[in-house]
C-alpha cells in the first residue's frame, strides 16, 4: 500500500535525510521526499499498521531534522 | 508577505539578536564598563555568550546531533564550528571581539530564512500554477447536492458539476451543456462547448451551465490525477546537472575541511621549521581556516538548481506541456533532430473537402448534391462530405440509391439523376474524365448525365505545423523528418509543404523505428538529441526508442502518457518548439547559477587563503551568491511568452 504525505521542511538536504530515515524504518517498504512538492510517499509493508509505522518515521525524521513536520 | 511560524520565529530571534548586539556594542563603545581586567572579560563574555546563542542555539543543537548521527560534515556543523573557532581565537587574543562570530551566525540564519522563503514563495507559485486538484464532487442524494471526496465515488455514478465548479473525475456528459475552460490542462484560453454525450476529462473548470456526468474512471485514474502524480514526480528523475550537483557537494564540503585544516597547521609549522620572523602566527591562520569553512557550504547549488528545474516543469505544465522529469527537460534542450509522424500530428488525421474542381455549377451546391446521393452511407469519405455540407441531410430528397462497389453510387436527388464516385463509375456512365493533379481522394459528380466537377478530399494540414517546423529551426534544430505510413506522393506533397528536411514514406511501424535507429545512429555528437513527436496511438515502440519521445493531443489518452517523455495535452505543433525554448531557458539558468556559484566560492576560497578576505566576506559570499541564485532560478518559471 502507498499513501502521500504532507510534510514540511526547510531544505533540500534535510528532505534527503527525512527520506533516508524513513526508508529505514520497520513496517516501510520504500519512502520517497519530494522537497519541491513537499511530499513524502510511503510504501508500506504487507499487514503494517500504518498509524503505528508513521509515528515511527516521524520520530525518525525528528531525530535527523529537529523542526521537520508530517501531517498524518 | 506570509511567513510560516517557524519563518517568523526565527525573524524574531533575528530581530532580538540584532538589537543585542548593537546594544552591547553601544555599552562598550561609551565605556560603561571598562573591558580590562577580570570582571570586564566576563561580563562581556557573558553578554557576547548570550547574544550568540539566541541566534545560533539551534545550529548547536543540530551540529551536535549531526555528530551524534555520525555526519559530521554538515552545514550546521561547519558553521557552528566556524563560529565557535572565532569566539576561541578572541578568548585567547583577549581582544573581546567577538562581534565576527555572532554577526557571521546571523548572516547566516538571514540567508536561511531567506531561502526559506523563497522557496516557499515558488514553491506556492507552482502549486498554484497546477491548483487543478479538485477537492469534492457533488453527488445528488434524496434530491440534494451532497460534497463528498472524489476518491470515494464510484465508476458509474453520476455527479454534478456547478458552474465555476472543476471537473474532479473523468465521464460523459449525460444532462446539460455548458463551456468548459481548459486552460490549466492545455494552456488554451478559448473555451471548450460541450453537451450531452461528450467526453469530458477532469480538471477543466465549468463555466456556463449544470453538467450532469456519469464517472467513466475512478478519480485516481483520473486525467488530473494523473497528470499532479506526473509532474510531482518529475522530481525523482533527476537531470545529470542534478547528479552532478548532488556528487559534487558530497566531494566539496569534506575537500573544503580538509584544505582549512591544512591552511590552519601547514603555514605555521613551516614558520616554525624555517624559524620565520614573527613566530609560528598559529591565530592568523586558524582565522583563516575559519573562513574558509564559513564558505564551505554548497547550499547556493543544492538549492537552486532543483528548484529550477522544479520551476521550468511547472512553468511548462502550465502551457500544456507535461514534462516527466528533469532528466528529460535536460536532454530536450539538446534537440538536433526532431522526427515526425505525420497522421495526428502534423496533419488533423481527419478527411475533409479540401478542393472542389471544373464544378459547372455553384460549389456549394455540388457538394449537396454529393452529401445527399451519399446520406446513406456511413464511410469517412461520405462523413467528410455531409461536414462541408455542414446541415443535415433531409432523406426525403434522395431516393432509389444504388451502391456499386468499387466504384461510388448513383441514386435520384430532387428529381435528377446524380452519380459520385471514381473515374471508373464516369466511364461506365460513358463520361472523358482527366485525372485530377491534387493529392487525396477524388469524388467525380455527374447529374443527368452531364459530367459537373470534382471534390477533393484529403486529410487536413494542421494550421501551425508550418510555422512549427520554422519555429524548431529558429529554435536551433538541424534536421526535421517525417515518417508516415502514408502514399508516397501524399507524404512528399505535405513534406515539401510545411519545409521538412526529409520524408520517408509507406513505412510500416516496424520501418519506423528502425528508421529512428537510423537516425540515432548518424548523429554526429553523442550529447544531440533525437526527438520523435506521435499521437500516441500506435507509435509506442517509437517513442520509447527516442531520446526523447513527445505525445500530442494527450487529453485523456492513457497511452500517450504511459509511453512518451513529454505529453503535449493539446494537438499544436507550435508547443513542441515551446517546449524546446523552455528547456533551454531552463537549462541556461542551471549553468549561470552553477558558474557563478562556483566562480563567487572559489574565488572567496584562495581570497580567504592569502588572507585577502575575513569572515565577513565570506558569509556575504556565501549567502548572496545563494539569494541570487534562488532568485535567477524563480526565473524558470516565467516561460509563457517563451
Amino acid at each position: 500500500m502507498k499513501k502521500t504525505y504532507k510534510i514540511d521542511v526547510d531544505c533540500a538536504n534535510c528532505a534527503n535525510l527525512m527520506e533516508q530515515a524513513a526508508k529505514k524504518t520497520s513496517g516501510v517498504a520504500d519512502a520517497a521526499v519530494n522537497f519541491m512538492a513537499l511530499k513524502m510517499t510511503v510504501e508500506f509493508e504487507e499487514g503494517a499498521d500504518e498509524k503505528k509505522v508513521m509515528k515511527d518515521v516521524f520520530k525518525a525524521c525528528r531525530k535527523v531534522e529537529p523542526d521537520c513536520e508530517i501531517e498524518f | 508577505m506570509k511567513l510560516s511560524r517557524r519563518q517568523r520565529k526565527m525573524l524574531i530571534r533575528i530581530f532580538i539578536c540584532a538589537v543585542l548586539l548593537i546594544m552591547v556594542n553601544v555599552i562598550r563603545g561609551i565605556g560603561l564598563i571598562g573591558t580590562e581586567g577580570t570582571f570586564g572579560f566576563v561580563f562581556y563574555l557573558a553578554l557576547y555568550v548570550a547574544t550568540y546563542l539566541v541566534i545560533g542555539y539551534d545550529i548547536l543543537i543540530k551540529a551536535g546531533k549531526g555528530i551524534a548521527n555520525g555526519r559530521p560534515f554538515d552545514e550546521c556543523f561547519l558553521m557552528a564550528f566556524a563560529t565557535l573557532g572565532a569566539f576561541a581565537l578572541a578568548i585567547i587574543e583577549r581582544n573581546a571581539d567577538y562581534n565576527e562570530a555572532i554577526a557571521v551566525m546571523l548572516f547566516y540564519q538571514i540567508g536561511e530564512l531567506f531561502q526559506s522563503y523563497a522557496v516557499g514563495k515558488s514553491r506556492r507559485n507552482i502549486s498554484d500554477l497546477m491548483d487543478i486538484r479538485p477537492d469534492y464532487a457533488n453527488i445528488e442524494k434524496d434530491g440534494e447536492l451532497e460534497q463528498v471526496d472524489p476518491d470515494s465515488v464510484e465508476i458509474g455514478t453520476v455527479i454534478v458539476v456547478k458552474p465555476g465548479e472543476k471537473v474532479p473525475i473523468d465521464g460523459i456528459v449525460v444532462e446539460g451543456s455548458s463551456s468548459l475552460n481548459t486552460a490549466a490542462l492545455t494552456g488554451e484560453s478559448v473555451p471548450r462547448d460541450v453537451s450531452e454525450g461528450d467526453e469530458i476529462v477532469s480538471g477543466c473548470i465549468n463555466l456556463t451551465g449544470v453538467l450532469r456526468i456519469r464517472t467513466t474512471k475512478a478519480f485516481g485514474e483520473s486525467t488530473v490525477s494523473r497528470i499532479l502524480e506526473l509532474v510531482e514526480n518529475a522530481g525523482s528523475r533527476k537531470s545529470q546537472s542534478e547528479q552532478f550537483i548532488a556528487k559534487f557537494a558530497r566531494v566539496y564540503t569534506p575537500a573544503v575541511v580538509f584544505s582549512a585544516i591544512a591552511l590552519a597547521v601547514l603555514p605555521p609549522v613551516f614558520r616554525i621549521i624555517l624559524a620565520s620572523d614573527g613566530g609560528a602566527m598559529w591565530s592568523v591562520w586558524v582565522y583563516r581556516a575559519l573562513t574558509f569553512l564559513v564558505i564551505s557550504c554548497p547550499c547556493a547549488l543544492v538549492v537552486s538548481i532543483p528548484l529550477s528545474f522544479f520551476a521550468g516543469i511547472g512553468g511548462a505544465s502550465h502551457e500544456g506541456i507535461l514534462i516527466k522529469g528533469s532528466n528529460y527537460l535536460e536532454t530536450l534542450s539538446q534537440a538536433k533532430t526532431v522526427v515526425f509522424d505525420k497522421t495526428g500530428t502534423l496533419t488533423q488525421g481527419v478527411f475533409e473537402v479540401t478542393a472542389v474542381h471544373h464544378s459547372t455549377m455553384d460549389e456549394h451546391k455540388l457538394i449537396e448534391y454529393a452529401a445527399a446521393v451519399e446520406c446513406y452511407s456511413s464511410h469517412p469519405i461520405s462523413l467528410s462530405l455531409q461536414k462541408a455540407y455542414g446541415q443535415a441531410v433531409d432523406k426525403s430528397r434522395v431516393s432509389d440509391i444504388e451502391e456499386i462497389s468499387g466504384h461510388g453510387v448513383k441514386g435520384m436527388v430532387d428529381g435528377h439523376e446524380v452519380a459520385a464516385g471514381n473515374i471508373k463509375l464516369m466511364r461506365s456512365l460513358g463520361l472523358e474524365v482527366g485525372e485530377c493533379h491534387s493529392i487525396g481522394t477524388i469524388v467525380h459528380v455527374a447529374i443527368d448525365g452531364q459530367y459537373c466537377g470534382h471534390i477533393v478530399i484529403s486529410d487536413v494540414v494542421k494550421p501551425n505545423s508550418g510555422r512549427a517546423i520554422s519555429a524548431l529551426k529558429a529554435a536551433g534544430v538541424q534536421k526535421t523528418v517525417m515518417l508516415t505510413g502514408d502514399a508516397k506522393r501524399i507524404a512528399d506533397k505535405v513534406g515539401s509543404d510545411l519545409g521538412v528536411d526529409e520524408v520517408h514514406s509507406e513505412l510500416l511501424p516496424a520501418d519506423k523505428v528502425s528508421q529512428v535507429e537510423r537516425l540515432l545512429s548518424e548523429k554526429k555528437n553523442s550529447k544531440d538529441a533525437l526527438v520523435f513527436v506521435g499521437d500516441g496511438i500506435n507509435d509506442a515502440p517509437v517513442l520509447t526508442r527516442a531520446d526523447i519521445g513527445i505525445a500530442m493531443g494527450a487529453m485523456g489518452s492513457d497511452a500517450a502518457i504511459e509511453a512518451a517523455d513529454v505529453v503535449l495535452m493539446d494537438d499544436d505543433p507550435l508547443k513542441i518548439a515551446k517546449a524546446l525554448r523552455i528547456s533551454r531557458k531552463c537549462l541556461g539558468i542551471v549553468y549561470q547559477n552553477i558558474a557563478f556559484a562556483l566562480t563567487v566560492k572559489f574565488g572567496c576560497l584562495i581570497l580567504g587563503a592569502l588572507g585577502i578576505t575575513n569572515m565577513w566576506a565570506a558569509i556575504f559570499a556565501d549567502v548572496g551568491v545563494m539569494v541570487l541564485a534562488v532568485l535567477n532560478a524563480i526565473r524558470a518559471l516565467r516561460v509563457s511568452r517563451l
